[in-house]
């Protein structure tokens, strides 16, 4: 699926001056949490537990899991009261394979302790403008992309309009949140690529609000936000959820949900629900793709033009 | 049965009851959502193109297909006739079935024919194939311009572009995939 080049597999797909361009940049976003007086961080990528999300698999090894990002641990600094962390890490999604996934990645995530989401984006906007000097991303909800670019109410029209939106014919058995994915990947990815510029999405449907805080509404939505850079999906940020109840019924919901799906249930990280108990600030907090990031910057089309090793290569 | 991520360009499967190799596949995802993958399948038996999409938990058949190395005989114009040269066992193609492998076969030479469910559907020229050319103007004397080329007819009724150095009733090794002139031949 990933086929990345026609030289021999020992060599890497990346060329020697994309990798100084990818240490370059590693180094500009170090530099830049530096002089915002941010802590770096590095918590365990081994891990006994994990924050089971309904569509993402761990990557299972014999004493655990490898993480699919160090969320979990980064809160339980928060909630210790370490301050404004950031950690630079390699993470995990078994099965993630394609021209904008690598089983493997490279994640910068960061946590605002005292922060409103809103803050955050404006954060979220300076770092990339510190590495990719483009302006700030204008800011929809998801509900007014959806209507601005596919022209569907991703809340209220009707299952069979959500249907005849697709280009391809949808595959059976897909509930409302399945068809607005297809639709995200299928319509809305590729309107925003053609437009280009980049863009914040937020208050998503709160039918997967994983670990952010939930707005009544109406609509009720969650308090999430993604950034697009010319359709690239590259940031997801929460108001984050401080709830220790409410995050584990979520959690429970979930592993109920991957039953349904037939997919493996999976062990509650609970010193990460005591530390909630505890009590976390009111925090903000996000997860940035660099492998991402890096092809934004460098004009590379697949993750693999980015990476010394990918999946075929590792 | 395959499951979407195992659904790779070159996989051979059956979906509606027909034959299909996939010619590309794009593995999507929304950060928290579902993924999906999106394969674009030609179809074995008639050369149509469609697109499908499949979800997580889908899975697909493995085509019940296998590739033959056979004997081109004879065509009578509206049958192409391959014999197995271990059983001497014949099959026969349509037109349409052989398709554009029609400008680079060879009688007694050897291709490989797709069976499905043991029937004959489709075949396909090594990458490389040796044909005379029958037909092509001589090069102009002293024209010695880098990459000029004319047209040359081979024997199997193909017309393909080569260097102004070659000449009629000379051999020639031929891309099939790409319909163009390697180099000369013995």
């Amino acid at each position: 699926m990933t086929t990345t080049s026609q030289s021999p597999l020992w060599q890497p797909s990346a060329s020697l001056e994309t990798l100084k361009s990818r240490a370059h940049i590693i180094n500009l976003i170090r530099q830049f949490f530096q002089n915002r007086d941010v802590l770096e961080v590095t918590t365990p990528v081994l891990l006994s537990t994990v924050a089971p999300e309904r569509y993402q698999n761990p990557q299972v090894c014999d004493n655990g899991f490898l993480h699919s990002s160090p969320e979990t641990a980064m809160k339980r600094l928060v909630a210790a009261g370490y301050g404004s962390i950031f950690q630079i890490c390699q993470v995990f999604r078994a099965d993630e394979a394609g021209v904008m996934h690598n089983p493997e990645f490279t994640m910068l995530e960061w946590y605002r302790p005292g922060w409103a989401m809103a803050d955050l984006m404006v954060e979220v906007g300076d770092l990339l403008q510190h590495i990719l000097n483009c302006p700030p991303p204008i800011t929809l909800t998801f509900c007014q992309a959806f209507q601005k670019y596919v022209g569907i109410d991703p809340f209220l029209s009707p299952l069979s309009e959500l249907s005849e939106k697709v280009s391809v014919p949808p595959p059976d058995g897909l509930d409302r949140g399945g068809l607005v994915d297809l639709l995200l990947v299928d319509r809305l990815e590729p309107a925003l690529k053609k437009q280009g510029g980049s863009l914040f999405l937020l208050d998503y449907p709160a039918w997967d609000p994983a670990m952010a805080e939930v707005d009544p509404g109406p609509p009720k939505v969650a308090k999430r936000f993604e950034m697009y850079v010319d359709g690239v999906e590259l940031a997801n940020g929460y108001q984050e959820l401080r709830d220790a109840d409410e995050q584990n019924r979520r959690f429970l919901q979930v592993n109920q949900q991957r039953k349904q799906d037939g997919r493996q249930q999976l062990p509650i990280d609970n010193h990460f629900l005591d530390a909630l108990k505890h009590g976390l600030p009111r925090c903000a907090g996000v997860a940035l793709g660099v492998d991402r990031l890096l092809m934004l910057a460098m004009k590379k089309n697949r993750i693999a033009d980015v990476m010394a090793f990918p999946v075929d290569r590792a | 049965m395959l499951n979407h991520n195992q659904l790779r360009q070159g996989t051979r499967v059956e979906i509606d009851n027909l034959p299909w190799i996939i010619i590309d596949a794009q593995f999507v995802k929304p950060g928290k959502g579902q993924a999906f993958t999106k394969i674009k399948i030609k179809n074995l038996v008639d050369g149509r193109v469609i697109e499908r999409t499949f979800k997580s938990s889908d899975s697909v058949s493995k085509a019940d297909v296998m590739d033959k190395t056979m004997q081109f005989l004879y065509s009578d114009g509206e049958f192409w006739h391959f014999m197995d040269p271990d059983s001497y066992e014949q099959v026969a193609l349509t037109e349409k079935q052989v398709g554009n492998t029609t400008l680079w076969l060879r009688e007694q030479e050897n291709y490989e024919v797709t069976l499905w469910k043991d029937k004959a559907i489709a075949v396909i020229p090594p990458p490389f194939v040796i044909l005379d050319i029958t037909k092509c103007d001589p090069g102009i004397k002293g024209d010695t311009v880098s990459g000029a080329s004319k047209p040359a007819t081979l024997e199997t009724g193909a017309v393909i572009k080569v260097p102004l150095f070659v000449n009629e009733g000379e051999r020639v090794r031929v891309d099939t995939r790409t319909g163009q002139y390697v180099e000369r031949a013995k």
